[in-house]
């Protein structure tokens, strides 16, 4: 049986009182393109920070590549994962925030190299040259020395991109990573993103843009307070949404 | 008429003089080599204060809460003459001399000072850059190092000019151990020579020099660290560098 990449089972997650989690399966297999959309405070955002744990649930599992994450299985025990464990597995998982979150005191090479000299200690020619490449794909070749102050937030985005691919993930996650861009700078960034889809990355995408899902995504998944309302192939649920709430959903933001 | 009874001569004998030079080093000595041992287990501290495990935070909260609540002289106090009862030990009675007591001390102060100094700068970065920098898969120990206090030195670096200039005013307080430094030798070469205000002049116009200096440096340091911001700010020392490297002949 064809196992998914990413497993998720049963999550539960509350903040204080408030459960934002509150029971959701979900599978997406190699390569698999999968776009979440729904409504603000819905959890998409928190179901994406669970999956690379950093956020951790409070009940439930995920299994990224057969690896459970946040515990080892020891003898039918659970386990709690070291912080180097933590740490590596997620070095697996790559992730494009809203905000970029660019290290502002490093160029935009300096940013792509960083995590593999760190963390995998790659020498430092070959993290170099690798960055430039990856830098290249992404539109951004010369750009390589310059600061993330003086690039726009669509350059920086693409550098978040690029920052995130260096250390070679099985997984990408993306959360919004068009929302906080001005209209005319989306473009790029969506390419970019449709770029890697079509290179076979597999990846999660929480976002707004409808024509991104339609066109790149195969499976849409719409949530609302916490859990998984509808679900189904990207154009069929556009097209053909079954549930209401998920019509509601629709009808604003197409 | 008003008599001023102050004597400039007296002032321009006593600035250069050895006994007023050599307490001026041992300030300067005591009050750098206290920084660094503060600001280096300063910053040791918030890290650990920011830990999320409440072992490793409540030693160090520990730590600052004591050193931050008793007055430095009572701990130079304690740390001189109070060791050296409690400890019969000659090797260490013979090695434990009042400047080593008084950097010691001063540094052990400075680091609970410090402590919360560094821990209000790595506050202060934003935690989508800690959120990134676990994403990629670096431990806390290698984002703190790489990521966030480098960036925190921007928020850290003002305060800590601050404190090492109070430290070095500070530094007269060891007097109560016995270290004369740059006020205590003015104070006594003022009541050898009945020169009072003179010698006073002289140590204020050496503190003065040396807070200066030392400002002059803070804000090249400042300015170093404005890299990769949109504005750096101009100061004394690099607009003199730049008239004197760029603009030869004008």
């Amino acid at each position: 049986m064809n196992e998914g990449l990413v497993r998720c089972i049963d999550i539960h997650k509350r903040f204080g009182k408030l459960e934002v989690l509150r029971g959701i399966n979900l599978e997406v297999g190699r390569g698999e393109v999968v776009v979440i959309i729904g409504p603000s405070g819905s959890g998409k955002t928190t179901l994406l920070r669970c999956i690379n744990h950093l956020e951790v649930v409070d009940k439930g599992r995920i299994y990224v590549d057969g690896e459970l994450m946040g515990y080892q299985e020891v003898n039918g025990h659970l386990k709690e994962d070291s912080e180097r464990e933590v740490a590596r597995k997620r070095a697996s998982i790559g992730m494009v925030f809203q905000r970029f979150n660019l290290f502002p005191h490093l160029t935009a090479l300096g940013n792509v190299i960083e995590a593999p000299i760190q963390v995998k200690k790659v020498p430092r020619k070959e993290a170099d040259a690798m960055g430039r490449e990856l830098l290249a794909k992404v539109g951004l070749a010369d750009k390589l020395q310059a600061y993330p102050a003086q690039l726009s937030g669509g350059q920086q985005q693409r550098v978040a991109i690029a920052r995130a691919l260096a250390m070679q993930p099985k997984l990408m996650l993306f959360d919004e990573p068009t929302s906080a861009l001005d209209p005319e700078l989306v473009g790029e960034v969506l390419e970019a993103m449709r770029a890697l889809a079509l290179d076979g990355m597999t990846m999660i995408v929480v976002t707004h843009e409808m024509g991104f899902a339609r066109e790149v995504a195969e499976r849409i998944i719409f949530m609302d307070e916490g859990v998984i309302v509808e679900e189904g192939l990207s154009k069929e649920l556009i097209a053909n949404p079954q549930h209401q709430r998920t019509q509601t959903f629709l009808s604003k933001v197409l | 008429m008003l008599a001023i009874r102050f004597d400039l001569d007296t002032v321009g004998d006593f600035l250069f003089d050895p006994i007023i030079l050599e307490a001026l080093r041992e300030t300067l000595y005591i009050a750098l080599l206290a920084m660094v041992l503060g600001i280096a287990l300063g910053v040791i501290l918030a890290v650990m204060r920011v830990s999320r495990n409440p072992l490793v935070s409540g030693m160090a909260g520990l730590y600052v809460w004591f050193w931050r609540a008793t007055p430095v002289v009572l701990q130079l106090l304690l740390m001189y003459f109070g060791l050296r009862q409690l400890i019969e030990n000659d090797f260490f009675r013979d090695n434990w001399t009042r400047w080593r007591a008084a950097v010691i001390t001063f540094g052990l102060n400075e680091a609970a000072y410090m402590a919360e100094i560094a821990r209000a700068g790595i506050l202060s970065v934003e935690s989508g850059q800690m959120d990134a920098a676990k994403s990629l898969g670096m431990t806390n120990l290698q984002a703190m190092r790489r990521v966030i206090l480098p960036q925190a030195l921007r928020v850290i670096v003002p305060p800590t000019g601050n404190e090492f200039v109070a430290m070095l005013k500070n530094t007269s307080v060891a007097f109560a151990i016995g270290v004369v430094e740059l006020l205590n030798a003015a104070k006594i070469q003022a009541a050898r020579n009945f020169r009072v205000m003179e010698l006073y002049t002289v140590a204020a116009f050496w503190y003065l020099v040396v807070v200066s200096a030392f400002s002059v440096l803070q804000a090249e340091l400042e300015r170093r660290l404005a890299v990769g911001e949109r504005e750096r700010p101009e100061t004394l020392l690099s607009r003199a560098m730049a008239v004197l490297g760029g603009r030869r002949g004008i």
